[in-house]
């Protein structure tokens, strides 16, 4: 499927996908992040349900710690 | 960015506007700063610290006002700017239950958080709360040197992000005053650009 992360294509080998399942094949392991899908913010303790699918617009900001 | 506005209209403009900043560190007060020198209307300041020498590096406070807490000497130093900018300043730790009660009357909201769990709590409840509302995030403005890596990214027309998006604060990449103020000062523009092409009732 092809899904826009972060305004760019990116081509996966599976039909659906898990937030958490992106994040291991895309292997982005730090931690503090948000993450948007079509516009709707998805909290942590929905990464293993909420499903990415052919045609979404997948968001994903990094927050570094400094300020 | 080109405008049909005069510098007078531009000003008359912002003064209508309300500005959130979470947070009155590094990037909170002077990204004020430079709010308040552009005339917005008023500025509602959040954070629960008081000011210390080692905050003098880079944050818009003076010898002085070490002791103080960071809003009231921030306020202060804004009024001093221009007294013409309303600063609602709140002596507090923010959280996702007074988040949506202390910016609700905002137009934007700025993230100048320190802490990335800080960050990462904010953004979950601005745009949980209130999802159309622009979001301007800080991340990545450790160190010195390599101008060229911060930027501004729009994710959307309502989520934007200012800095390098990689250097995170450390001994050996300490937060200094240019490349703070530079990514303050790149919130506060971002900012301004929203504003201009919002209209106000």
């Amino acid at each position: 499927m092809k899904i826009t992360l972060n305004n760019r294509k990116e081509e996966f080998d599976r039909d659906k996908m898990t937030v958490t399942e992106m994040l291991e094949i895309k292997k982005f392991t730090y931690r503090m992040r948000i993450i948007k899908i079509n516009g709707r913010l998805i909290k942590k303790d929905e990464y293993d349900t909420a499903i990415i699918e052919e045609g979404d617009d997948v968001k994903m900001l990094y927050l570094m710690s400094g300020g | 960015m080109p405008s049909d506005m005069k510098f007078d209209e531009i000003k008359t403009h912002l003064s209508r506007f309300s500005i959130g900043i979470a947070g009155a560190g590094g990037l909170g007060s002077n990204c004020a700063v430079a709010l308040a020198r552009s005339g917005i209307g008023r500025l509602v300041i959040a954070d629960n610290d008081i000011v210390e020498v080692g905050n003098l590096n880079r944050q818009f406070f003076f010898t002085a006002q070490t002791g103080m807490k960071k809003t009231e000497a921030l306020k202060d130093n804004l009024h001093k700017v221009n007294p013409f900018t309303r600063v609602e300043a709140h002596y507090i730790t923010l959280d996702k239950y007074n988040i949506p009660v202390i910016f609700r009357n905002c137009d934007i909201i700025i993230e100048a958080f320190d802490h990335s769990a800080m960050k990462v709590m904010l953004a979950e409840s601005v745009i949980s709360e209130w999802p159309g509302r622009p979001l301007i995030m800080g991340s990545g403005l450790a160190g010195y040197g390599d101008s060229n890596s911060l930027h501004e990214k729009k994710l959307s027309e309502t989520l934007i992000i200012c800095g390098d998006e990689k250097t995170e604060v450390s001994d050996d990449l300490p937060p200094m005053a240019p490349r703070v103020g530079i990514v303050a000062n790149m919130q506060a523009n971002a900012a301004i650009e929203i504003l201009m092409k919002m209209k106000k009732a």
